[in-house]
């Protein structure tokens, strides 16, 4: 098998292209998580992120509202999540998978007219002469916005959540429902606004699919990305740095199975494909296991419904 | 005597005519009284009484359905926590306000409107904490901390924020008597300072040892107010309650045959299947037939391990727990029951009960195995039907039927029904948390009785219970939990309240706080 | 202001009544998709939910289609059921329906071309055990490592696909075929063959299979210990730790179930009416089944009435593509509608609304 072929520093700047739908959609979904609510619904939101992104793009031609559309389709659609289970007191993981199934439907609904267009084209970041450094040029210098941005996110929902207010109080909402209400916080609305943020994540991801990654809508596109980024969130035990670790592994795999099927490595291509998953799985198991447990890290109140009673 | 003299008896907050009902049940009905500036004033009642429900609109959690309240002369009606806290109310309460999984600083940092930057606060603690000794760490994690340091958070995060009244819901439940006797030493210093507080309680000898005056509560009426040190504590009692109440009667000991222990526990240890729970360490004691053990100690030093480890919720190595001589530390509950084992948990609602289920199922839940409920698996649900009924027959529990989900009980009467369940199944060995939690006196005594019945009937119990009295009117031999690790036995006669502090671990190491005051 | 009352009860009446409300609210905001998407609602309706049945010109052949669906969509429905009930989430029906499908034909094939009356049988047991055996790895990753089983399961359902294309391109495929992808048509060789039992009804033996599953969860559920135990473990799982229910057996137990029926749906599936392991057997049955468990309120004969009515969904929706061109993920979309519809009525079966009293004077 030949692996001459493959540049490392193409690779690796491929990986950063392609770990930032997953890394975004975990990032929103860490938010939501924290504030103690689980939402399923990733695959779901970030499809419609991809269409309603995609959508957008192509009417308007701008690839900058596109995200903006795509992150608004996805958060309207969060918002149904966060109706049902705030408002309702649905069950979460119950409605978490009925906004996967519905999203899968309505975006495929949606995409009806777009198959095999092309969107516009986003363009990459004019670094000028810095672009020109040999392999750290190619790996840093060489992305469109969305990839230096999702890293700013990152940061910016870690600073977030460990040094401000508002990050405390969510963390607060996230551990304990009944004691942050006993003190006067407004649990539903502050869980309210990160399931949206989720979504506005989830659907950045998304459209970062459909208009950079692929770039074109097909059906299902997103091909089980949304699950992912929900096993990275395990997997980064809720620490916003880990999922810029845990996006950037599964993107390079990804990229290594793209790379040896491209380079007509003698597994069959079937078995490369599932690779990403068993990986995730194995990952997983290994993050759920053991002393230093992921789960230990989840926040208390995770996946349970409030209603203020008495 | 009184705080309120020296203050000139400025009144600080008054309710007047204060009624809140919810579904079915009248929480607080034309309640009035007052509180002035400096004085520490009691609210007693049994559970139930309605006194959770007041200060809650005290604190704005609640809103009253009718009736007002004046705050230093000014009309006061709190929409939420918040405007409660920026009008001078500061709360501590008896659950729920506490995040294990941040700090210290955070936690206090919560609770205020306007904190300081983390690292001011965190200085700021250590130092209102040492001058009231009650010294705190900051940064440690509030999972980590005793029953007794998660509370001085509590109050810490009231008196940074300057408090006028500060309200103390049942202060005292999770302290030792050592640590009891420190709180008041700063209760009264911050009264001496001119803060009110509301001190919510049913212990009546901490009401005449503290308090200026006093409103009793029953039903949701105000039915006396009074100075508590001008009263004794049995006629409080009986303003309280309502009724002149007899302690359970004992029969004189009979002889059971010497037989090996009926339950043995030999060095047991065990780490917490419960997150920030105690690990259970070198546990050994053993009860005979016919004999009561009380376990005290202060919530959260391993009864809900302990009660799991006899229970076989959490397993252990079978020579660490025996009964009759037979190992069976490896056993799971249903096996333990089949050898004779009744247990019920501290938690009512979702460990000894499943909230959603009814009566009759919550019946078949624990007595499957020992009431003979199913047939080769099989649910004979008539049988199951009539022991339910029965239970609720005897022990006197107030629902519309068996079909009733028990979450739809009030706690009482579903402690009633637990304690029933359990006690009806004519077992060997009884294992019981907190058996009085949340009863009123008299279903209090009925159960005290009914546990005594047992033993008498040949049972081996042991009563776990952070409730003095209870274990102090059943016990033959009492120990205490501290820290995961069992005192040494002593048999019940004679213990005085100090001893059985020093047995609970005293002060946990506090009392040089406020020495150096 | 309206306000929440939590029930002391679950209200028995709004149990029964949620689910038909669910429909009726689905119907109408299904109405307005369609209108939205340029077609009239009501005819696009009543292609979709009465033709099927009643319309001389297409009822001889819809109507058995019914059951031809409902029969796979209501037996993984039953397993998974006894899950959601017990709190654990498979939500890889999906990936043991084809792997289920994949072992069965396998083991059939294997035999090619044997006439012996053991085949179909054999393949039966087959299938049911590789759904079982795919649940398995979700299930004993939770019990032995605390893995996430809603994950796992899932993500099995993209490795199950994988080896499904592989399956049909390489080992399994008809070496008589013509280098078609997919196997021999095992409906049409006679030991494999699952056949419609009475002719013009769609009775299969996966239906058949699924109207034992109905009753058997039905007994199980109501009258013995294991289905008390798998209620009270969802309900409240310290208090069936205390009832002396082991978790792990449960997990094992439930995902096993859930595993093994949904192997069986899609031996029968693939026996039956697909016939042969092409790439696009996943057909979206194990998620589908997802909904006709909650539409059916997770208990059995709620099941049986949802799938037939999901069923029908499938069937008219067909029928609106053939007549009204209507795009085939309309009907997926409104499936996903019902689903939230329904989660959203249900609270009426546990809480009051009630108008807030006025505020005090």
């Amino acid at each position: 098998m030949d692996l001459g072929g493959i540049n490392p520093a193409v690779l690796i700047a491929s990986l950063m292209v392609a770990s930032v739908p997953i890394m975004l959609a975990a990032l929103g979904e860490l938010v939501v998580e924290k504030a103690g609510v689980l939402n399923l619904g990733v695959e779901g939101m970030m499809i419609m992120g991809a269409i309603c992104g995609f959508v957008t793009a192509v009417e308007t031609g701008s690839p900058f509202l596109g995200f903006i559309g795509g992150a608004l389709g996805a958060m309207a659609l969060s918002l149904i999540f966060a109706f049902l289970t705030q408002v309702l007191q649905a069950n979460q993981v119950a409605t978490g998978l009925a906004l996967t199934l519905f999203g899968l439907g309505l975006s495929s609904l949606i995409g009806q007219g777009y198959v095999g267009i092309k969107p516009p084209a986003t363009a990459i970041v004019p670094f000028g002469p810095l672009a020109d450094i040999p392999v750290v040029g190619r790996i840093l210098f060489s992305h469109d916005p969305v990839v230096y941005l999702s890293i700013a996110l990152v940061a910016g929902v870690w600073a977030v959540l460990k040094f401000s207010r508002t990050g405390l109080v969510i963390r607060a909402v996230g551990e304990s429902h009944d004691a942050a209400h006993a003190l006067g916080y407004k649990v539903t609305r502050i869980r309210i606004l990160a399931i949206l943020f989720g979504g506005a994540m989830a659907g950045l991801g998304g459209a970062y699919v459909s208009l950079v990654r692929v770039p074109q809508w097909t059906d299902g596109i997103t091909a089980g990305a949304g699950w992912i980024a929900l096993a990275i969130v395990v997997f980064a035990s809720w620490k916003p740095w880990r999922i810029l670790i845990g996006a950037y592994l599964f993107g390079g795999i990804t990229v290594l199975q793209l790379n040896l099927q491209a380079a007509g490595a003698r597994i069959p291509v079937e078995y490369l494909s599932m690779s990403p998953y068993l990986i995730t799985i194995l990952v997983l198991v290994i993050m759920s296991s053991g002393k230093g447990r992921a789960s230990l890290n989840a926040p208390v109140a995770l996946g349970q419904n409030f209603h203020a009673s008495r | 005597m009184t705080q309120a003299g020296k203050h000139m008896a400025e009144e600080l907050l008054a309710i007047d005519g204060v009624t809140k009902a919810y579904p079915g049940v009248v929480a607080n009905s034309d309640v009035s009284f007052s509180i002035t500036k400096g004085e520490i004033h009691a609210l007693l009642g049994e559970n139930g009484a309605g006194k959770s429900t007041l200060v809650k609109m005290i604190y704005g959690l609640v809103k009253p359905d009718s009736g007002k309240m004046t705050l230093r002369g000014q009309s006061f009606a709190p929409a939420e926590p918040r405007a409660a806290r920026a009008s001078g109310v500061a709360m501590v309460f008896q659950h729920f306000s506490l995040f294990e999984a941040l700090t210290v600083a955070e936690n206090v940092a919560l609770g205020m409107e306007n904190p300081p930057q983390m690292r001011a606060l965190a200085a700021r603690i250590k130092e209102v904490s040492e001058d009231y000794g009650l010294p705190l760490d900051p940064d440690r994690m509030v999972g980590d901390l005793s029953a007794g340091e998660r509370q001085r958070v509590e109050i810490i995060r009231c008196l940074l924020q300057d408090p006028k009244l500060l309200i103390m819901d049942e202060p005292t439940s999770v302290l030792t008597p050592q640590e009891v006797e420190i709180l008041f030493k700063t209760l009264r210093q911050l009264s001496a300072e001119g803060t009110a507080i509301l001190y919510i309680s049913h212990k009546l000898e901490e009401i005449r040892a503290l308090c200026d005056g006093a409103t009793i509560l029953r039903r949701g009426k105000v039915v006396a107010s009074c100075i508590p040190a001008e009263k004794t504590a049995r006629e409080l009692a009986e303003l309280m309650v309502g009724a002149v109440l007899t302690p359970p009667a004992r029969a004189a000991k009979k002889a059971w045959p010497e037989t090996e222990a009926a339950l043995e526990v030999r060095g047991l240890s065990a780490t917490s299947p419960i997150p920030f729970g105690t690990a259970l360490k070198e546990i050994s004691f053993s009860v005979r037939r016919g004999e009561v053990l009380g376990i005290a100690g202060v919530a959260g030093n391993g009864q809900d391990e302990l009660l799991l480890a006899l229970s076989g919720e959490l397993r252990s190595d079978p020579q660490m727990v025996l009964s009759f001589g037979k190992p069976i530390g490896a056993l799971g509950p249903s096996e333990r029951r089949a050898a004779g084992f009744v247990a019920a948990p501290e938690d009512r609602l979702g460990h000894a009960a499943a909230p959603d289920m009814s009566l009759m199922e919550n019946a078949l839940l624990s007595g499957a195995v020992r009431k003979g409920l199913t047939r080769r698996g099989f649910i004979d649900w008539g049988a199951t039907a009539s022991w339910a009924e029965e239970i609720v027959a005897r022990f006197d529990v107030r629902t519309p039927g068996i079909s009733v989900a028990a979450r739809a009980l009030s706690g009482g009467n579903l402690q009633k029904f637990l304690m029933g369940r359990e006690l009806s199944q004519s077992p060997a060995v009884v294992v019981i948390n907190q058996p009085t939690w949340g009863v009123d006196a008299a279903a209090a005594a009925f159960i005290r009785q009914e546990i005594l019945n047992r033993a008498e009937e040949g049972a081996a119990v042991v009563v776990i219970s952070q409730d003095l009295d209870d274990l102090l009117e059943i016990s033959d031999r009492f120990a205490a939990l501290n820290e995961g690790r069992l005192s040494p036995m002593r048999p019940t006669e004679g213990l005085t309240v100090d001893e059985i502090g020093l047995m609970m671990g005293g002060a946990h190491g506090m009392e040089v706080a406020h020495h150096g005051h | 202001m309206l306000r929440l009352e939590k029930r002391p009860s679950p209200s028995r009446f709004w149990q029964m009544a949620t689910p038909v409300l669910a429909v009726v609210l689905t119907m109408i905001a299904g109405g307005l998709m369609f209108a939205l998407l340029g077609k009239n609602p009501v005819e696009a309706i009543r292609t979709i939910f009465y033709d099927p049945l009643f319309n001389p010109q297409f009822a001889a052949y819809s109507r058995p289609q019914l059951l031809v669906k409902a029969g796979p969509l209501i037996l993984i429905a039953i397993g998974l059921s006894l899950g959601f009930r017990a709190g654990i989430w498979n939500i890889g029906a999906e990936g043991q329906y084809i792997m289920g499908a994949i072992c069965g034909a396998a083991v059939g094939l294997a035999f090619y071309p044997s006439e012996s009356v053991l085949i179909f049988p054999a393949m039966v047991l087959a299938g049911a055990l590789g759904g079982w055996a795919w649940a398995m790895i979700p299930a004993i990753l939770k019990t032995r490592f605390r893995t996430n089983e809603i994950l796992v399961s899932l993500l099995l359902v993209y490795v199950a696909e994988a080896i499904l294309a592989s399956m049909a391109l390489g080992r399994l495929r008809n070496p008589e075929g013509g280098g078609f992808p997919g196997s021999r048509n095992l409906s049409k060789w006679e030991a494999s063959a699952n056949p419609e039992l009475i002719a013009g009804t769609g009775m299969h033996w996966g239906v058949v299979a699924a109207f034992i599953a109905v009753i058997a969860a039905y007994i199980l559920l109501q009258r013995h210990i294991l289905g008390f135990q798998i209620k009270l473990a969802g309900q409240a799982p310290r208090a069936a730790r205390f009832a002396g229910v082991a978790p792990t057996k449960l997990v094992v137990l439930c995902m096993g179930l859930s595993g093994g029926l949904a192997g069986l749906a899609g031996l029968f599936e693939v026996t039956g009416p697909a016939g042969q392991i092409s790439i696009d057997f996943g057909s979206g049955y194990g998620f589908t089944a997802i909904i006709v468990a909650f539409l059916g309120r997770l208990n059995p004969i709620g099941i049986l009435l949802a799938g037939l009515l999901m069923a029908l969904t499938y069937i008219g929706g067909e029928l609106a593509q053939f007549m009204l061109g209507l795009p085939s993920a309309a009907i997926q979309a409104f499936q996903g509608m019902l689903l939230f519809f329904l989660l959203a009525v249900d609270l009426l079966s546990n809480y009051r609304i009630r108008l807030a009293k006025r505020g005090v004077a």
